[in-house]
């Protein structure tokens, strides 16, 4: 029998008609499910009581799966059909990848994606992530007695398109109905109930397993916009474990041993980890293969001091962050803590230096990323009546296309709000154009050159007429999961195409924020190529149409003086257009265009003439 | 005759309204629908209605519309853990006939 939960008042389900939705923490290291019950967010245990599953899938030959403890027991058992942090693959090409050699894996590299190859064949990381998902959707279906109407699954807030495409894919795959995508800092941000408090910054310091994660986020309106972001993809708490596992070496007198010994000690090591939480000292016990005893005691002061360059080496990205954000530690409002490391007492008293305030730790900082996500999924399952509670994500770049001369015009500039749709109206540059190449860009620069390339396609069937009559309107929207849609008709005969972008390959963490530093940093520059590039291509314009002009009449209305006079115009702005500055290219198109105005007039008078004969002035009065 | 919490249930529901910030108690009730005729509905009372009939068990105010109580009077709200499920399982006397899922029932 189905145990009912509390509803919010006038909010009672019918029968049958629960709207059960989960929020999942698909985790590098560990993954979690959540939901919300009877108004409380909770994680979902699996039939031991464990909240954490393994984000470790084991295949075997026979196509069957080990997911979680048990998958990641063996894992040094059966490495390469073992995978284990399958998250950094996602979306990911092979030369995304530069530690392949370091992986016990047989990569297979494919269009799009990196795949592996395992016992039970070749498996993208797509299918891999979707088994995860599978034993957690099971999870929670078991929990909650009742089908899923849908899920709210956290990326980082560095996930590009083809990222998040990915991750979107792999819920389909595990036979989830994907609600929304969520960046992971704005769903820890809302298990704190931020979305709920005073408007102002705040930073979500993310220390997990292997990775570490700092975002800046700006609540304002019920929008969290994310400000900035930066980490280390090779620092986490496992790095801590090392460098207690290396104290005990170095004290014990302990060198070459056998793999055995190695896990055994790196084991002791964590648990004295995770002991000086809340210990001034742990004792280290261990009999070694070779009938060596280990027996050493660790203070928290040694602890501290020992790991005193990791801390220091989480604090340097944050730093960053905030000069990209062009903050200070005084502007956060608050911090939020993420990831099991960050409960180790000299994280949160770093943290708390640095930012001169206590952070927020009162959440289990493992659960608090899927606690924000179930409370965000109940939100969209619609199970709460406050209808205005609904939190914004908003793109990480801009998103344009390319112009004559390589420039790029943003469409949907960055930080605007998802879900949004902009269109644009573009025109043809030469007489009778008949197509139009659409190249879709990302990026905050103003060069094609320096942004990234997202997709390219055409627009054909464009009825001919003259540079700039057809209008064409190009319309970019990005759905709530970030993803984007771009579509290109023609007004007049509604000739249409379009395009869903999936990336071929995604940018990393870093590469999203160098090219936000190099935006800022090379703004000046960026202003003077734009206007030059614009200058150059506004000249071969006029150049173009003078040309034109000049060979369907120019011998008949022009003296041969006046043609010299503008064929050494038109010699002076293709000489400025090669090597000079915007203002002499902008002068000299004044010149041309002066130059060339009686032409024009003569031209203009002509063409009425023409129009006129065997017409009578009444004609055209009536 | 009455409408009661077990304490377990009345423990959780404290815990409940304590986090969700308000509440004046929790609101049981009966609607027309689901297979078996009437199905059971469990919300949080924000305020007292006109004709509302009130219960204190273990500390938790309990509120049933007149209306309700016909089908409730009686009833024991508990709360229980079935597997990896968890949550409130109404006890009640009246019932004759439930279906399956025992989400909806028959009087």
């Amino acid at each position: 029998m189905a145990l009912l939960q509390i509803a919010e008042p006038g909010m009672s389900a019918a029968p049958h008609q629960h709207r059960l939705a989960v929020g999942i923490d698909l985790g590098t290291t560990n993954s979690l499910v959540a939901t919300v019950r009877s108004g409380m967010s909770v994680v979902l245990h699996d039939e031991t009581g464990r909240a954490l599953l393994p984000s470790v899938v084991r295949y075997h030959a026979d196509g069957s799966t080990d997911v979680g403890y048990s998958a990641q027991a063996l894992q040094s058992n059966d490495p390469h059909n073992t995978i284990v942090s399958v998250k950094r693959f996602m979306g990911r090409g092979l030369r995304d990848l530069n530690d392949v050699g370091s992986m016990p894996y047989q990569f297979v590299d494919a269009p799009g994606m990196v795949q592996l190859k395992t016992v039970a064949g070749i498996k993208s990381p797509v299918e891999v992530s979707s088994e995860i998902l599978k034993v957690l959707r099971d999870r929670a279906e078991k929990s909650l007695g009742g089908e899923l109407v849908g899920a709210v699954i956290t990326v980082p807030a560095y996930f590009d398109d083809a990222q998040r495409q990915a991750t979107k894919d792999a819920a389909r795959l595990a036979g989830l109905n994907v609600l929304r995508l969520l960046n992971e800092p704005t769903a820890a941000a809302v298990a704190y109930g931020l979305d709920n408090a005073a408007e102002g910054v705040y930073a979500v310091y993310d220390l997990g397993g292997g990775t570490f994660d700092i975002s800046i986020l700006r609540l304002s309106k019920g929008v969290f916009e994310v400000l900035a972001t930066n980490g280390d993809s090779a620092l986490g708490g496992d790095d801590f474990d090392h460098r207690v596992y290396c104290w005990i070496l170095e004290q014990a007198k302990l060198s070459a041993m056998k793999p055995q010994d190695a896990r055994l000690l790196l084991t002791r090591a964590r648990e004295a980890k995770e002991d000086l939480t809340t210990r001034a000292e742990v004792r280290i016990n261990a009999v070694l293969g070779t009938g060596e005893i280990v027996d050493l005691t660790l203070t928290a002061e040694i602890f501290t001091n020992i790991t005193a360059s990791l801390v220091s080496k989480t604090l340097t990205p944050t730093k960053k962050a905030l000069r990209d954000a062009n903050l200070e530690p005084e502007d956060v409002k608050g911090v939020v803590m993420v990831g099991g490391a960050t409960r180790m007492p000299q994280i949160q008293h770093a943290v708390g230096q640095f930012f001169r305030q206590e952070p927020l730790n009162n959440l289990d900082p493992d659960r608090v990323v899927a606690l924000g996500a179930a409370i965000q999924a109940n939100v969209l399952a619609g199970n709460r009546s406050d209808d205005d509670w609904l939190l914004l994500d908003v793109i990480p770049l801009s998103l344009g296309l390319e112009t004559m001369g390589g420039l790029v015009e943003k469409v949907i500039p960055r930080n605007s709000t998802i879900p949004v749709a902009r269109a644009q109206e573009f025109t043809t540059y030469k007489d009778g154009q008949t197509a139009m190449s659409i190249h879709v860009l990302q990026g905050e620069r103003e060069l094609v050159s320096d942004c990234r390339s997202l997709a390219k396609f055409e627009l054909r069937g464009i009825p001919p007429m003259v540079a700039g009559a057809a209008r064409i309107r190009v319309t970019f929207q990005v759905d709530a999961d970030g993803l984007l849609s771009v579509s290109a008709q023609e007004k007049s005969n509604g000739v249409e195409a379009s395009i869903v972008v999936k990336p071929s390959y995604g940018l990393s963490d870093d590469e999203i924020a160098q090219m936000l530093r190099t935006s800022q940093e090379n703004a000046k520059t960026d202003m003077a190529s734009r206007a030059l590039r614009e200058q150059q291509v506004e000249a071969g314009r006029l150049i173009e149409a003078i040309e034109a002009a000049l060979s369907e009449n120019g011998d008949s209305l022009l003296s041969v003086a006046e043609r010299t006079e503008i064929d050494e115009g038109m010699a002076a702005l293709r000489l400025a257009i090669k090597d000079q500055g915007h203002q002499q290219i902008k002068a000299q198109i004044e010149k041309l265009n002066h130059i060339s105005e009686a032409f024009a007039a003569r031209r203009m008078d002509q063409s009425v003439k023409k129009a006129m004969t065997g017409h009578k002035l009444e004609e055209w009065e009536a | 005759m009455a409408v009661t919490l077990t304490e377990k249930a009345a423990n959780h529901v404290k815990s409940y309204i304590e986090k969700r910030g308000k509440g004046v108690g929790l609101r049981l009730g009966v609607r027309t629908s689901g297979c078996s005729g009437m199905a059971y509905t469990l919300e949080f009372a924000d305020e007292l209605n006109e004709g509302d009939n009130q219960f204190e068990s273990h500390g938790v105010k309990v509120l049933v519309d007149a209306k309700s109580l016909a089908y409730l009077e009686g009833t024991e709200l508990d709360y229980v853990r079935e597997g990896l499920s968890e949550g409130f399982k109404f006890n009640n006397p009246n019932v004759k006939s439930a279906c399956g899922c025992g989400e909806s029932f028959g009087v």
